[in-house]
C-alpha cells in the first residue's frame, strides 16, 4: 500500500463521523454483507458517508491493511474502527450500536 | 477453491487451542459458512479483537479463499 492510499483512507475516516467502506453504494449495494450494513445504519437513522471500494482498487486493498481487517464492509465511527457486518449485526441486536452512536454524538438523519 | 468445514475448524483450533468451534454450512455449497467460536481467551477484549484473533488463526484465507464466513464469538 502506498502512503498516498493510506493518507486518502485516513482523510476519509477523519472527515466523516460515520463512514462505511462497502461494495456498491447505499442505494445499490453490490454484496449481501454490504447490503446488511446499509440496512443497519438506515434503521439507526444516522447520517453516514460511504466509500465504494469497487470504484478504487487501491482503497479496496489498502483498507484491509489500514484496519487489519480482511473483509468489506467496514464501519468507522468518529475515526474508530467498529468492525464488519457480523459485529454490526451483533451490536445492533444488543442495542450496543445505537448506544455507541448516541454516546459519540453522531448526527441523526432529519425525519 | 472452497474450503471444507473441518479445515476451517482445524485452523481456528490450531490458532486458538481452547476454542470450541461450531461450523454451519449456510448454503450447502461448501462456500458460505457460519462459525461460532467460544474461547476463554476472548474475555475482556473488544469484539473487533476477538474476530481479529479468529482471522489471524485463518492465516489470511479470510477475504480470499474464504469469502463468506459469518462469525460469532463468545466467552464461555
Amino acid at each position: 500500500m502506498t502512503d498516498d492510499t493510506q493518507a486518502r483512507i485516513a482523510e476519509a475516516v477523519n472527515g466523516n463521523e460515520v463512514l462505511l467502506f462497502m461494495k456498491g453504494s447505499p442505494l445499490f449495494p453490490q454484496c449481501g454483507f454490504s447490503s446488511r450494513a446499509v440496512a443497519i445504519l438506515d434503521h439507526l437513522g444516522v447520517e453516514y458517508g460511504s466509500v465504494d471500494v469497487l470504484q478504487d482498487q487501491a482503497i479496496r486493498q489498502g483498507i484491509k491493511q489500514f484496519s487489519d481487517w480482511p473483509t468489506i464492509p467496514q464501519l468507522y465511527v468518529k475515526g474508530e474502527f467498529v468492525g464488519g457486518s457480523d459485529i454490526m449485526m451483533e451490536m445492533y441486536e444488543t442495542g450496543e450500536l445505537a448506544e455507541l452512536m448516541q454516546k459519540s454524538g453522531v448526527a441523526q438523519k432529519a425525519a | 477453491m472452497p474450503m471444507a468445514a473441518d479445515e476451517i475448524a482445524g485452523l481456528i483450533k490450531a490458532g486458538i487451542p481452547d476454542a470450541t468451534v461450531e461450523i454451519t454450512d449456510l448454503a450447502g455449497d461448501g462456500d458460505h459458512y457460519a462459525a461460532k467460536v467460544v474461547s476463554e481467551s476472548f474475555r475482556g477484549i473488544p469484539r473487533v479483537r476477538q474476530h481479529q484473533k479468529v482471522y489471524e488463526a485463518l492465516g489470511g484465507r479470510m477475504g480470499g479463499v474464504l469469502h463468506a464466513l459469518q462469525l460469532t464469538t463468545a466467552v464461555p
